[in-house]
């Protein structure tokens, strides 16, 4: 998990975002949230329920709308253009196209129930990307062995457990070989017991150099994958840094009472 | 001990010797079940037998005319009337759904006044209107608003007979209803779906078509199996322009031979036959849409029959996980 890059050359983030605002309803979750992943970087966001971490995620590839701010992913602002001085609202096929570079985890998997898992895998590169039928197909076999499920290809999601319906959906989201990869809560909706294998395949994943933000309360994943950890609450960063900082040595009273509630 | 129910082999001991693993109990008894079903018995037998020996019903005429090939014409015109009009307008029965899930605030209205409009009013009417459109506009053109540029004009009866526009009317009204299903059906798909196809740089079309709709069809087609059973019955109503659907044609011969009853007989025997068929492609399409929600798909019909007839067991494995390689 070293970030290899030239010394000289100062690594352009390949998520940045600035100050970014959201609202519902008049109540603000997000106050001004600011964070920067290099390419290659695994980040961690933690904190208690309500802290608006999913939300920042969702953001981030556009499937919330932000009140204020920027997000950026690949020298790209989401969700909108910028001509000149002016910022325009994307229309749905741009936005489209943008999501194709970042992939997305659900904590409630999200499969599609009326495809077979390697459908579910094939149905974004085949229908949407154009490739060949047998290319996404092989590669739909190649990235389920690389899940370990390469003999459950023709099973339905509702024949598959938990555990198993996670890593289809990490092999479809890397179907799209996206740039980035968003991780909302992956474990959370987990029997105990299958949580290990998902996490499993997100360290391969990681130290295969794919950039990852991860909203999890995973607190060993985080010390063991993590190159940047996130706490946030209240709608702000409270704290962020190495995970050996923030997990063992935070600085804020805020950031020791979670991590103590959590360990 | 002595009054346990729970048998045990005469002589094997003392009742203490009782495998808790087996119980021989005496089912319970149902007698009023036996009660009631032989009073029915006796009930439809005798009504049976009173409108079998009814004198008013001329027994002959029913034989004569249940294969006449007016009738079977009659057959073949509502057949073709509820298919067609079914596919239509079903197919405009998802554009109204889309259109009135969709953020367009003007397909919104407009959906929701179509529906508003048709749904109110009744199809009788709706009917002898398209039927009677001559009355209100003798000619049909096609132009520019406002000036007096026309691409084509036409008698509106000769571009819209009867058969037209009894089809027409049934298309247009079932579209309304259609659209309520639809739209349900798309509201039963979970939220998470359009998100996890919006994640992987789905369109919201694509989407709509590949992910949507095909989940949506589970909870659409058992309704639209009702719909379609009661089109076929409504094709009926386009006697009242005089379309020469199965009703239209029995009651002009009715009125000949004045055997009003007998040919109603007819035409029921037909109609429930029909229906009967109707649920043959709904039950085979409820199975096709229902795959990857069961772990394992019921048998067919014929399978059952199959596996009754000992040829191959019942179990049905849909999916044999397959090698990779």
């Amino acid at each position: 998990m070293t970030i290899e890059a030239p010394a000289s050359a100062p690594v352009e983030p390949l998520l940045s975002a600035l100050k970014v605002r959201k609202s519902y309803g008049g109540v603000e979750v997000l106050k001004g949230i600011s964070l920067a992943v290099n390419p290659g970087q695994v980040m961690c966001l933690l904190g208690p329920s309500g802290s608006g971490k999913s939300t920042f995620l969702r953001c981030i590839n556009h499937l919330e709308r932000i009140d204020g701010g920027r997000i950026s992913v690949n020298g790209e602002l989401v969700g909108y253009a910028q001509r000149r001085d002016r910022i325009f609202e994307m229309n749905p096929r741009e936005v489209a196209r943008q999501r194709r570079g970042i992939g997305m985890v659900f904590q409630r998997f999200n499969l599609f129930p009326h495809m077979t898992a390697l459908e579910n895998i094939t149905a974004a590169p085949i229908g949407v990307r154009r490739i060949n039928k047998q290319k996404a197909r092989d590669r739909g076999l190649e990235l389920l062995d690389r899940v370990g499920l390469a003999n459950l290809a023709q099973s339905y999601p509702a024949q598959l457990s938990g555990g198993q319906q996670q890593r289809v959906a990490i092999a479809r989201a890397l179907a799209m070989d996206p740039k980035l990869l968003l991780f909302d809560e992956p474990t959370s909706a987990l029997d105990p017991e299958l949580v290990g294998d998902v996490l499993d395949v997100m360290r391969t994943l990681a130290s295969d150099g794919m950039t990852m933000v991860v909203v999890t309360h995973e607190i060993g994943f985080a010390r063991g994958a993590a190159d940047v950890v996130v706490f946030m609450d209240g709608g702000v960063v409270v704290e962020s840094g190495p995970p050996e900082v923030v997990l063992d040595n935070p600085q804020s009273a805020r950031t020791k009472a979670f991590l103590d509630s959590v360990m | 001990m002595a009054h346990a129910t729970l048998a045990t082999p005469v002589g094997a001991g003392p009742a203490t010797q009782i495998d808790p693993d087996d119980i021989v109990a005496v089912p319970l008894r149902h007698p009023w079940r036996w009660f009631l079903a032989v009073f029915l018995l006796i009930g439809f037998v005798s009504l049976g037998i009173s409108l079998w020996q009814n004198e008013n019903i001329n027994h002959p005429t029913i034989t004569e005319f249940i294969f006449n090939p007016r009738i079977l014409s009659g057959v073949v015109l509502t057949v073709v009337l509820t298919v067609v009009a079914m596919l239509v307008s079903t197919v405009l029965g998802v554009l109204l759904a889309v259109m009135r899930l969709s953020n367009n605030p003007v397909m919104n209205t407009l959906a929701w006044l179509y529906v508003w409009a048709f749904r109110g009013t009744p199809l009788l009417i709706q009917i002898v209107f398209w039927g009677y459109l001559g009355l209100l506009y003798a000619q049909i053109s096609v132009g520019i608003p406002f000036t007096d540029f026309t691409i084509f004009s036409m008698e509106t009866n000769t571009l819209i007979p009867a058969l037209t526009a009894g089809l027409l009317a049934l298309t247009l009204n079932q579209a309304a209803y259609s659209a309520e299903i639809v739209r349900s059906g798309m509201l039963s798909v979970d939220e998470g779906q359009y998100e996890a196809a919006y994640s992987v740089g789905m369109s919201p079309v694509f989407t709509l078509f590949k992910v949507v709709l095909p989940q949506a069809m589970r909870v659409i087609i058992p309704p639209m199996g009702n719909e379609t059973i009661s089109m076929l019955k409504n094709t009926s109503l386009l006697s009242v322009i005089a379309v020469l659907e199965l009703y239209t044609v029995a009651t002009q011969i009715s009125s000949q031979n004045l055997r009003q009853v007998e040919l109603l007989l007819v035409v029921s025997c037909w109609y429930l036959f029909l229906t009967s068929v109707l649920s043959i492609p709904q039950y085979y399409l409820e199975r096709y849409y229902g795959r990857g929600k069961a772990r394992t798909l019921p048998p067919t019909p014929f399978q059952r029959v199959r596996a009754l007839l000992g040829r191959r067991p019942i179990t049905v494995r849909r999916t044999e996980s397959q090698d990779a390689s």
